[in-house]
């Protein structure tokens, strides 16, 4: 396993299964353990050139945890961004300023052009629709601790799956896990052909799938996202798979599901998901964010390497 | 006495066994149009391994391996013979690279390579049939989805 110490993290592709139950396990610990000043004296830059409301503020959160401080800015308005400078410069000035960087940007390859640019690490919170790894780490970790292991499951993805980084960044690490997956999406918003092909290539056993109808009595995870409006150049597209999936007790219930089902969703939600959900034993999605605060700290210790 | 199409030279490079419709574009990746020496360029040619071949004289010039690798991906099979006194002294075939760079335009319209001044850079993941994978958005290329900068 290679160390996690000054280690970029922009993409769940470059870890392991090892590297993957590492932080897993690191994170349990900074659950059951106070390291209220292991970060002492370090900064992070928190970049965010895209809105964000639970991985900008649980990056912060967990770095003043751990003692550190925490500069940056929640829009690109506010950032040399808006007067023309390019991400490169931007991050470069930075470098100058703190300890590790985390960005979120809207396009995707973001992250690398950042860590090719700099010394210091940088960890991606989201680059356009292609990764966004400390998500996945957080949605393993909601996995494992609910169902108790990782291995062996059927998960089933539901909605956008063509633009939701967080499916992609997901589906490929429970490859690792032995996982069979069903992608259950309108036919425009299906995986892209080049991710199921990587998928295929590892021996995932994957199946495509329009609706739950059939399907939903082999599942042991829903991982539901968002029809995601911000990411449609066209409206009418938008207008034509708007709402075309509603998870809520009863619809659940009337498709048939196994008694310890867990339904996870990045979050937020807007109407994909219908609150009767929110007191059952399957949802685990504001568990899931709570998360968050773990495994960023587990991330940003490991990478700052105050632990091992 | 063989009969040459292509008219023979007396000292450069031969670039030969290009899938005739990729010829245009290994000259121009060669940059020929800047040679100051006779260029010739032969298309349709009769092969036996490829039907028809294009074929690239340059005079005076010497291709070196790394520079016969960047027309890989274009002419998987082509072979350069490099020429002393219209011998051939030295003959080789070209080699797709690990990674390629400033070649190939990322085919995802939201690649940050679209959009920022940096080289494109993408890794082989796969080389027959090529695959290319994005050094920065990580998005996988086939064949089709090839198009040179």
């Amino acid at each position: 396993m290679s160390s996690f110490q000054q280690r970029d993290i922009i993409s769940i592709r470059h870890f392991d299964k090892d590297e993957i139950l590492y932080i897993l396990d690191l994170a349990k610990r900074m659950e059951q353990t106070d390291h209220t000043e292991i970060l002492k004296g370090k900064v992070l830059a928190s970049l965010f050139f895209e809105p964000s409301t639970r991985t900008r503020l649980s990056f912060e959160s967990s770095m003043k945890r751990l003692g550190g401080m925490v500069i940056g800015f929640a829009e690109s308005g506010v950032s040399s961004a808006a007067k023309g400078e390019s991400l490169s410069d931007s991050v470069k000035i930075v470098e100058g300023y703190c300890d590790i960087i985390v960005l979120r940007h809207y396009l995707e390859g973001s992250a690398q052009l950042a860590a090719d640019v700099v010394k210091v690490p940088v960890i991606n919170a989201g680059d356009g629709a292609n990764q966004h790894p400390t998500q996945t780490f957080l949605d393993l970790y909601t996995i494992q601790k609910t169902k108790g292991t990782l291995e062996g499951l059927t998960i089933g993805f539901l909605g956008d799956l063509k633009y939701g980084r967080t499916v992609h960044s997901l589906a490929y690490a429970m490859a690792h896990f032995g996982a069979e997956m069903y992608f259950i999406s309108p036919p425009s918003l299906r995986l892209p052909g080049d991710f199921m092909e990587a998928l295929k290539d590892r021996k995932v056993k994957c199946h495509e799938n329009e609706s739950l109808m059939g399907i939903s009595k082999r599942l042991d995870v829903i991982y539901c996202t968002r029809i995601q409006k911000e990411r449609f150049a066209d409206p009418i597209e938008f207008e034509k798979v708007r709402g075309i999936y509603r998870l809520s007790k009863t619809m659940l219930e009337d498709v048939g599901i196994k008694d310890n089902l867990k339904v996870l969703h990045p979050l937020p939600r807007v109407d994909e998901m219908d609150d009767s959900l929110d007191a059952t034993d399957f949802a685990v999605y504001f568990h899931q964010a709570r998360n968050g605060i773990p495994v960023r700290k587990a991330i940003l210790a490991a990478v700052l390497g105050v632990i091992t | 006495m063989k009969h040459l199409d292509v008219a023979a030279i007396k000292d450069g490079s031969v670039i030969d066994h290009i899938g005739s419709k990729s010829t245009l574009k290994v000259a121009d990746i060669l940059n020929i149009q800047n040679e100051e020496q006779v260029v010739l360029v032969g298309m349709n040619l009769t092969s036996k391994f490829l039907k028809k071949k294009g074929i690239i004289k340059i005079e005076g010039k010497i291709i070196d391996q790394k520079e016969a690798n960047k027309i890989a991906l274009i002419a998987p099979n082509a072979t350069v013979n490099i020429i002393k006194d219209y011998e051939v002294v030295k003959k080789f075939k070209t080699v797709i690279p690990e990674t390629i760079e400033g070649m190939v335009k990322c085919f995802n319209p939201n690649c940050v390579s679209n959009h920022n001044n940096i080289k494109t850079k993408q890794h082989v993941i796969n080389k027959n049939p090529i695959r290319l994978q994005c050094h920065y958005c990580e998005r996988i290329m086939s064949a089709n989805d090839i198009v040179l900068i």
